[in-house]
C-alpha cells in the first residue's frame, strides 16, 4: 500500500491534481481512500490532500507517508516528518528547501512552455504515474471528467511531458478495483437521494454540506429534480416540508450552524407527520467553529433537537458504501414512518474519496405515499391507528382536502386544545417508535470474537477503528473488538448487551469532547465505558493513532 | 354570496373582525373563478389571521409563525396544478418573515399572498407589529412606536414584485375583484388587505381607514413603476386601494429547466437508465 501527499497553497489546484491522480490509479485497478484537508479561506494557506493506495481496500487514511508532491516550500516543512525513510518528495525547481529526497524537477518551466503555467499540477500527475509504474491508457477520458473540452489538448500534453520526464520507481500491482466507483460521502448522498427517488432538495450553502448541493444541482436537469438554494436554512428546511407535503420527496442539507436555524421546523415535520431526511454534515463547533475541518459534535443536539417530543431517526453515516444506501434507507423510513429522518455526516467522510463496489438501487425499495383513503367516510389525515402510521394522502391527486397544522390538532388536522385528543395524539405519534425499533440496524462488528477489549465509535470513525482493530490484534497484545454505530437514535441495543458483558474493557472513540456517544449508551443500558478516546482537534483519528493511544494510556 | 363549496366552520375570531369578511371574500372569489376545493391549498403560519386555512373546506398548511411563504412556494413547485394562496398576518408575513418576504418576491413562484394586515399582533394581544403608526402605544412599546413602519407595498415593488395590490374589508366587492386577479396573476402576488383589529388597535379602527381609503382612478397606470411608488409612498390622510403595480414577468416554473417541461414535478419518475448512467459516471 502507499501514501501520497499533495500540499501547496489555497488556489495552487491541489484538489483537481488529486482528484485526476485517483482516478488514474483507481482505473488501473487500485483500492483508493483520500482525504481533503483544507483551510477556509479561497487564496493561500496550506492544503492538502492525502491518496493512500493499494490492492487490498483502504478504508481509512494514515499519516505515514510514502511521498510528498510539495506544490511550495510549505508543504515540505509540514509534512517532512511523516515521510518515510525511503520516500521521496517530488517538488518544482523553484522550490528552496534542501532534502536528500527532494526531487526537484522543472514543472513550472515546462508548462510555461507548453503555453499554459496551469498546467503544472498535471506535470506533475505525469511523472508520478511514471514514477508507479502506470501508463497513461484512457487518459484522455479521466481527463474529460475534470478538465473543460478546450483544455483536454493541453492538459494531454501535459500529462505526456510529465510522463517522459521521470523514470519508474515503484512496480505497477495488479489490483481489482478498476470496475469500481470512486466516490465522495457526499457524492454518494447525493447519488443516494437520487437513487430514492428525490425530487426537491432545498439548502443554503455551507461548509461542509455544500457539495451534496452541487452534485445534485449538477445532475437535477437529467434525472428531473429541482434544486433551490434558500435565503437561510429557516426557508431551505420549511422548503422541504411544503414540497414533500404536496408530494414530491423532498431534502435539505446543512452543518450543525445550519442545522441551529432549522430546529423547529424539524417538530414541524413531526407534529405534521410530514416526511423529510436532512443531513448534518458535522464540522466542529460551536459557532462558527472550524467551517473546513471534521468533528462529531452534533450527536446530542441532533437527537434532542426541536421543542416537545415526537418520533424520530437519527442515522450516522460509517462509509461511503452507506452514504448511498443509508441515504435511500432514510428516505423509505421518512416515508414509512412520516417521520423526520436525520442523516449524520461529517467534513473527514464527505470530503474523502474511496473505492465501493458499484451502488445498486434496486438493493432498497422506498415506501410511498398512500394513493387512497381506505377509512370510512370523511377522510381524516390522522386517523388513530394500532401502530401510529395515518394514512398519508397528496392534496391535489385526492378529491379529499389534505389539512396539516402545527398546532396539536384532532384526527382532521384541525387545531384543538382537548385534553383527551392532546394525549391521544401524542400517543399515535409515539407508537411509532415501536415500529422503528424494529427496523434498526445493529452496529458493524469486527475484530476478535474472543475480544477483550471492545471499542465502540460511530460513524466515520468506521474506517480507522476498523483499521486499529486489525493493527492491535496483529501486535498479539490482547485481544481487540469494535462496534461501530449507523444506526444511533433510536439506540440499537442488542448486539451491544450481547458483547458488552464479555469485554473486560469498553472504550469509546469519538471526534467530540464528552463522548456523546459514551453518555447515550449509559443513559439507554445502563453501562458505562471504563474509558476514552477522544478527539477534537478538527483532524480525524487515524488508525496508528487509536492505537497508539490505547497502548500508551495505558488501556492494554 | 354563496360559499357552499368552502363551507362553514365556527371561528376563534372575535366578532366583528376583518378576518370574517377576508374569508367569506376569498371563498366567494375561488367560487366565482370555479375552483374545486380539492385543488386549492391555503397555507399560512401563525396567528389570528393564520387560522384562515382551518375555516375553509381546501387543503391547509397551517406552518410555522412566519414560515407559511416558503412551504408555499415549495408546495407549488412541487405540484404546478395547485392554487397556491397564502392567508397570514402582518406580523407573520413582514415581520417573522421578513426574509422570506423578500426573497420569495425574488423568486416569483406563481403563488398568491393575502397579508391580513390590521397593523397589530392580535394572538399575542395587541404588541406594535412591523406595520404599525409610530406613536401607538401598547403593553410593550409603553412610551409609543417610535419604530418607522413598513411599507410592505413599496417593498414588494422595490424587490421586483409584478402584482402588488391593497385591499379593504370595508371595500367588499373591490376586495373579491382584487382577490380573483391576484389569483389569476401568474407569479407572487402580494395583496396587502387593511383590516380593523377591534380588540387592540384602537388607533388604525374601520373609521380610521374609512376616512382615508380611496380608490384608485381608472386611468392610473399600474405598469409605470416610478409611478408605483409613489403611489404606494401615500399611505397618511390619503390611502390608495387597487392594483398599484402590475407587470408581467416569467415564473419560477417558466424559468427552472426541470419545471418548464411542463410534468408536475411530483409525477416525474427518476429513469433507470438515467441513475445507471449517472453511477457509471464515478467508474
Amino acid at each position: 500500500m502507499y501514501n501520497l501527499l499533495i500540499g501547496g497553497a489555497a488556489g495552487q489546484g491541489i484538489e483537481t491534481t488529486a482528484a485526476i491522480l485517483e482516478k488514474f490509479l483507481k482505473r488501473s485497478g487500485y483500492a483508493v481512500f483520500t482525504i481533503r484537508d483544507f483551510m477556509s479561506r479561497v487564496r493561500g494557506g496550506h492544503n492538502f490532500s492525502l491518496i493512500r493506495f493499494g490492492t487490498e481496500p483502504v478504508y481509512s487514511h494514515s499519516s505515514k507517508i510514502d511521498g510528498i508532491i510539495a506544490m511550495d516550500d510549505e508543504t515540505i516543512v509540514q509534512h517532512k516528518d511523516q515521510l518515510n525513510a525511503d520516500g521521496f518528495i517530488l517538488g518544482d525547481a523553484k522550490l528552496t528547501t534542501e532534502d536528500p529526497r527532494l526531487i526537484k524537477l522543472d514543472m513550472d518551466g515546462m508548462a510555461k512552455n507548453l503555453g499554459n503555467p496551469r498546467v503544472s499540477g498535471i506535470i506533475a500527475v505525469g511523472i508520478l504515474l511514471k514514477m508507479f509504474g502506470e501508463t497513461l491508457d484512457g487518459a484522455e477520458d479521466v481527463l474529460r471528467a475534470f478538465v473543460k473540452p478546450q483544455y483536454i489538448e493541453i492538459n494531454g500534453k501535459a500529462l505526456q511531458e510529465g510522463y517522459q520526464s521521470a523514470e519508474k520507481r515503484y512496480p505497477h500491482l495488479d489490483g481489482t478495483y478498476g470496475k469500481w466507483m470512486l466516490v465522495s460521502g457526499n457524492q454518494a448522498v447525493a447519488l443516494g437521494a437520487v437513487a430514492a427517488g428525490l425530487r426537491f432538495y432545498s439548502a443554503y450553502p455551507m461548509s461542509p454540506s455544500t457539495t451534496v448541493m452541487e452534485t445534485l444541482a449538477a445532475l437535477g436537469d437529467e434525472v428531473g429534480l429541482v434544486v433551490e438554494q434558500a435565503e437561510d436554512e429557516i426557508a431551505a428546511i420549511n422548503m422541504a416540508i411544503g414540497a414533500s407535503y404536496a408530494g414530491a420527496r423532498a431534502m435539505t442539507g446543512t452543518s450543525g450552524g445550519g442545522f441551529s436555524l432549522m430546529v423547529e421546523a424539524l417538530g414541524l415535520s413531526g407534529v405534521t407527520e410530514i416526511p423529510l431526511v436532512a443531513i448534518d454534515v458535522q464540522r466542529p463547533g460551536p459557532a462558527t467553529g472550524l467551517p473546513t475541518r471534521t468533528e462529531q459534535s452534533d450527536l446530542r443536539f441532533v437527537i434532542s433537537a426541536s421543542q416537545g417530543e415526537f418520533p424520530r431517526m437519527v442515522i450516522a453515516l460509517r462509509n461511503q458504501k452507506d452514504a448511498f444506501y443509508q441515504t435511500m434507507r432514510a428516505f423509505h423510513l421518512a416515508e414509512k414512518y412520516q417521520i423526520p429522518v436525520i442523516l449524520l455526516s461529517d467534513q473527514y467522510l464527505s470530503d474523502a474519496s474511496a473505492t465501493v463496489e458499484p451502488f445498486d438501487p434496486n438493493r432498497i425499495q422506498v415506501a410511498n405515499p398512500a394513493t387512497a383513503y381506505d377509512g370510512e367516510g370523511e377522510y381524516l389525515r390522522y386517523r388513530y391507528t394500532e401502530n401510529g402510521i395515518s394514512p398519508r394522502l397528496i392534496p391535489g391527486k385526492t378529491k379529499r382536502p389534505v389539512i396539516i397544522d402545527s398546532d396539536e390538532h384532532d384526527e382532521r388536522g384541525h387545531i384543538t386544545e382537548a385534553a383527551d385528543v392532546r394525549v391521544k395524539m401524542v400517543d399515535k405519534r409515539m407508537k411509532k417508535i415501536e415500529g422503528i425499533k424494529r427496523d434498526l440496524l445493529e452496529p458493524d462488528f469486527f475484530g476478535a470474537d474472543d475480544f477483550d477489549t471492545l471499542i465502540l465509535g460511530w460513524g466515520s470513525t468506521w474506517g480507522p477503528i476498523a483499521e486499529a482493530v486489525q493493527l492491535l490484534n496483529q501486535e498479539g497484545k490482547g485481544r481487540y473488538a469494535a462496534l461501530v454505530f449507523g444506526d444511533i437514535y433510536p439506540l440499537p441495543q442488542k448486539l451491544f448487551l450481547e458483547k458488552a458483558p464479555k469485554a473486560k474493557r469498553l472504550i469509546n472513540v469519538e471526534q467530540n469532547a464528552t463522548g456523546q456517544l459514551a453518555g447515550l449508551i449509559r443513559e439507554e443500558t445502563g453501562i458505562a465505558c471504563t474509558s476514552s478516546i477522544l478527539k477534537y482537534d478538527g483532524r480525524q483519528i487515524a488508525a496508528e493513532e487509536i492505537a497508539d493511544r490505547i497502548r500508551k494510556e495505558g488501556l492494554q | 354570496m354563496s360559499t357552499e363549496s368552502f363551507c362553514t366552520y365556527e371561528t376563534a375570531w372575535c366578532p366583528g373582525c376583518g378576518n370574517f369578511v377576508i374569508l367569506e371574500c376569498l371563498k366567494t372569489a375561488l367560487e366565482q373563478l370555479g375552483k374545486n376545493p380539492s385543488d386549492v391549498l391555503v397555507a399560512a403560519g401563525i396567528g389570528q389571521a393564520a387560522k384562515t386555512p382551518q375555516y375553509i373546506n381546501t387543503n391547509a398548511f397551517c406552518g410555522l409563525h412566519g414560515r407559511s411563504l416558503p412551504a408555499a412556494v415549495a408546495a407549488k413547485i412541487a405540484n404546478e396544478s395547485l392554487t397556491v394562496i397564502v392567508n397570514t398576518g402582518d406580523g407573520d408575513s413582514y415581520g417573522e418573515g421578513g426574509n422570506h418576504f423578500i426573497h420569495n418576491i425574488r423568486r416569483n413562484v406563481d403563488i398568491t399572498h393575502f397579508a391580513h394586515d390590521n397593523q397589530i399582533y392580535g394572538l399575542t394581544k395587541g404588541q406594535a407589529s412591523p406595520t404599525s403608526v409610530l406613536g401607538l402605544v401598547t403593553g410593550v412599546q409603553t412610551d409609543g412606536n417610535f419604530t418607522e413602519p413598513l411599507n410592505p407595498a413599496l417593498v414588494a415593488i422595490a424587490c421586483g414584485a409584478g402584482f402588488v395590490a391593497r385591499g379593504f374589508t370595508g371595500h367588499k366587492e373591490q376586495l373579491i375583484s382584487l382577490m380573483k386577479q391576484a389569483i389569476e396573476y401568474k407569479g407572487y402576488a402580494l395583496l396587502d388587505i387593511l383590516q380593523p383589529c377591534i380588540s387592540f388597535n384602537k388607533t388604525n379602527t374601520f373609521g380610521w381607514y374609512n376616512q382615508r381609503v380611496y380608490d384608485l382612478e381608472e386611468s392610473y397606470d399600474f405598469h409605470d413603476k416610478t409611478v408605483a411608488m409613489t403611489m404606494a409612498l401615500e399611505f397618511g390622510d390619503k390611502i390608495p386601494l387597487g392594483i398599484l403595480y402590475r407587470e408581467e414577468k416569467k415564473t419560477f416554473h417558466q424559468k427552472n429547466e426541470v419545471l418548464k417541461q411542463g410534468t408536475p414535478l411530483l409525477d416525474r419518475k427518476t429513469e433507470p437508465d438515467v441513475l445507471n448512467r449517472l453511477i457509471a459516471a464515478y467508474i
